[in-house]
């Protein structure tokens, strides 16, 4: 059995380390082209990330080919890279033609906040209340009157199916 | 390979998947496209129900290309996998009606009212790829694969979540297509790292030779899978959101979504807990606080709101808590809880957002200022509102109720403070969810209502008996819960013991024991020939 060098090459590390740390700091960002372009950085630090968990390179990993004794590449960890970039390939296609539209619509591309959200951060901040009621609206009556109304309501339908 | 009941397991992917490369091609023909879908679906749904009956068995196995795991991906439906498969299958196909008869998938309202501005040929293809999405995520074996499968779906959901493309919709699917972009890549990264600790991405196999690892390190993996899925499941404080992207699509887009995507992590997390990472008490009480956060702040969220599909989405939010309190209890009777509560919540969610499509459609809004005396115009809209509203509060004997006496009762038996104050904070958000979910009955249905409702036109107050027969059927559907939760409850409580016993799922993958493939490649070339 072959096993692998796993020590990981410490260029690769770096690198990840970079790629993830510009990424996030562009996904932070609001304009979603910077955003997309954090998205990609980050991902091809993952991607990296995915190459080192394979180990350290070796020949081709087809079998057959490689000379005696010595270890191939890790191809599950190459297969995995690879899925994962045409995912992002999609992912990115979307999300640029989001971010067109963004600017179609608005003349920019920042993502924007929930304005329902803001006014209902609004009334809470004057500490209103977030709908009216309607059927608590002022009558102009005391209460008294009201029921007295609604008592005479009743009695009108019982003196109408009494006749 | 012969054929036999594992032979329906890659179905819930393959078919839909398939249905979708159909309707793609047929998409000049509106009637073909909704026939080839809704059989699709019905289709994916019978599987699924099978499937279900032969998990009882043990779980069903199917190594993809008959390549033997760890090299080949394995789809595993045990009882936890066809439990879910069959909701969804049956919640998509309801719904699939249910957008059929609204117009979203391709038919304008005569009134021009509220046509939908959509790219018509995309909605049944993009719904399909959303059906494989879900099912490939449900059924994998493999954690690659898992991500695939959200993928798929994330993908399909972007598409969804803004048809037509209107500002609204592209300032909310901003925020979803960032946020889901971030969890995946947490996800892809938490894959790297789970295979380079251990040499494989197979779960059971990851289950086996996890023990071994260093327990920092497993800690660490744990819980960067669970900051991933905790993104997708929307557990606080990694919520915020859902309730700024979900209400702006179209209802039953949002019906879905709320029904389904989040109970995707959901079950993801439930893998992660029982199968991968069963020991770790401290991870269950970060769990079990959050939790108590999540229904919280998601309920008080929603008391705030006045517009229902919010509203609706807050308590979306607050009641995957419920979910989360059972999963992290750790116990076989807390996770069946748990996934129980999963089963009534797809039900009920999904429900409420339909029937909320269909109060929109009559009352012209979703805004509780502008609606009213829905229940003097419209009575049987007002009942299909009150029963799943009801279910979802817990009032019994509806199905929310026998989840949460199921969570109640665990948490009590366990009886630490921990899950004491889950308990009380449980009761105490049923109340404010009855405090929300009134207020919105009280505005929507009962106030006198504004003028234009009472003189609205015939057209807009015959609603299409192709949006309510469905909703109809799912408010049927949960009721029926009540009245099926006796062995239904006990399948959940046989799917949480084999989900948490640590042998069944990993034995059913490696039948031939832990010495079939290390995930060397000399040796994982001879088994993968020799099956």
């Amino acid at each position: 059995m072959v096993v692998l060098e796993n020590t990981p090459s410490a260029v690769l590390v770096v690198a990840v380390g970079v790629l993830v740390a510009v990424g996030v700091y562009l996904l932070l960002e609001r304009s979603l082209t910077r955003v997309l372009l954090g998205f990609i950085l980050v991902g091809n630090g993952v991607n990296l990330t995915l190459l080192l968990a394979g180990g350290r390179a070796g020949s081709a990993p087809i079998l057959g080919t490689a000379p005696d004794g010595e270890p191939m590449s890790d191809p599950l960890a190459q297969a995995m890279i690879l899925t994962s970039i045409v995912i992002a390939l999609a992912l990115t296609a979307f999300v640029l033609a989001m971010a067109y539209r963004s600017w179609q619509l608005g003349g920019h591309d920042e993502v924007a906040d929930d304005v329902e959200d803001r006014r209902i951060a609004r009334l809470a901040a004057a500490n209103a209340p977030s709908f009216t009621d309607l059927d608590a609206e002022e009558s102009g009556q005391t209460l008294d009157e009201e029921a007295a109304e609604v008592q005479d309501e009743t009695e009108d339908d019982r003196a109408g199916g009494g006749s | 390979m012969s054929w036999g009941v594992h032979s329906l397991v890659p179905l819930p992917v393959l078919l839909p998947l398939f249905a979708a490369g159909l309707t793609l091609a047929l998409h000049r023909y509106t009637r073909v496209q909704r026939i080839v879908s809704t059989t699709a679906l019905a289709a994916t749904t019978v599987a699924s129900a099978l499937l279900l009956v032969a998990a009882e068995g043990g779980p069903v196995v199917v190594d993809v290309g008959g390549w033997a795991a760890p090299v080949g991906i394995p789809l595993v439906a045990d009882r936890l996998s066809a439990l879910m498969l069959t909701v969804s299958g049956a919640i998509m196909l309801c719904v699939l009606l249910y957008s059929m008869g609204q117009g979203v998938a391709g038919e304008s309202d005569v009134e021009g009212r509220a046509v939908e501005v959509v790219p018509v040929a995309i909605y049944h293809p993009t719904y399909l790829v959303l059906a494989a999405g879900v099912s490939n995520a449900f059924l994998s074996g493999d954690l690659f694969n898992l991500y695939v499968g959200f993928e798929i779906l994330l993908a399909a959901s972007f598409v969804l979540l803004t048809l037509g493309g209107t500002g609204e919709r592209i300032r909310a699917g901003s925020v979803y297509v960032v946020v889901s972009l971030v969890s995946s890549l947490l996800f892809l990264s938490a894959v790297a790292l789970v295979y380079a600790a251990t040499g494989t991405v197979n779960i059971a196999q990851v289950a086996q030779r996890l023990p071994d690892v260093d327990p920092t390190v497993s800690l660490a993996l744990q819980l960067l899978l669970l900051l991933a899925f905790g993104i997708k499941a929307a557990i606080f404080p990694l919520s915020a959101w859902l309730p700024d992207s979900y209400p702006t699509a179209p209802a039953p887009v949002t019906a879905v979504f709320a029904g389904l995507l989040t109970k995707v992590g959901v079950y993801s997390i439930i893998r992660t807990q029982t199968v991968l990472f069963p020991h770790e008490p401290v991870v269950d009480r970060v769990l079990l606080v959050l939790a108590l956060a999540t229904m919280l702040v998601g309920i008080l969220g929603a008391v705030a709101q006045d517009d229902v599909k919010r509203l609706l989405s807050f308590t979306l939010v607050s009641h995957i808590g419920f979910m989360i309190f059972g999963i992290a209890m750790a116990s076989e009777a807390g996770t069946a809880a748990a996934i129980f509560y999963v089963v009534h919540h797809i039900t009920v969610q999904t429900t409420l957002f339909l029937v909320v499509g269909l109060v929109e459609r009559r009352g012209g809004s979703t805004s509780l200022e502008r609606l009213g005396g829905l229940a003097r115009v419209a009575p049987g809209l007002a009942i299909l509102f009150f029963v799943p509203a009801m279910s979802l509060v817990g009032i019994p004997p509806l199905s929310g109720f026998l989840g949460k006496v199921g969570l109640l009762t665990e948490g009590a038996r366990i009886g630490t403070p921990l899950t004491w104050a889950l308990v009380v904070g449980s009761v105490l958000t049923s109340l404010l969810t009855l405090y929300a979910v009134v207020k919105a009955w009280n505005k929507a249905f009962w106030q006198t209502p504004p003028d234009e409702i009472v003189q609205r036109s015939d057209d807009a107050t015959r609603l299409p008996r192709g949006m309510v027969g469905p909703t109809a059927a799912l408010v049927a559907a949960g009721v029926a819960l009540t009245v099926v939760a006796g062995p239904l409850y006990a399948y959940a409580e046989r799917a949480a013991a084999t989900s948490m016993d640590g042998t069944t799922y990993v034995d059913a993958v490696f039948p031939g024991g832990a010495e079939r493939g290390t995930g060397h490649s000399d040796e994982v070339t001879e088994s993968g020939e020799g099956s």
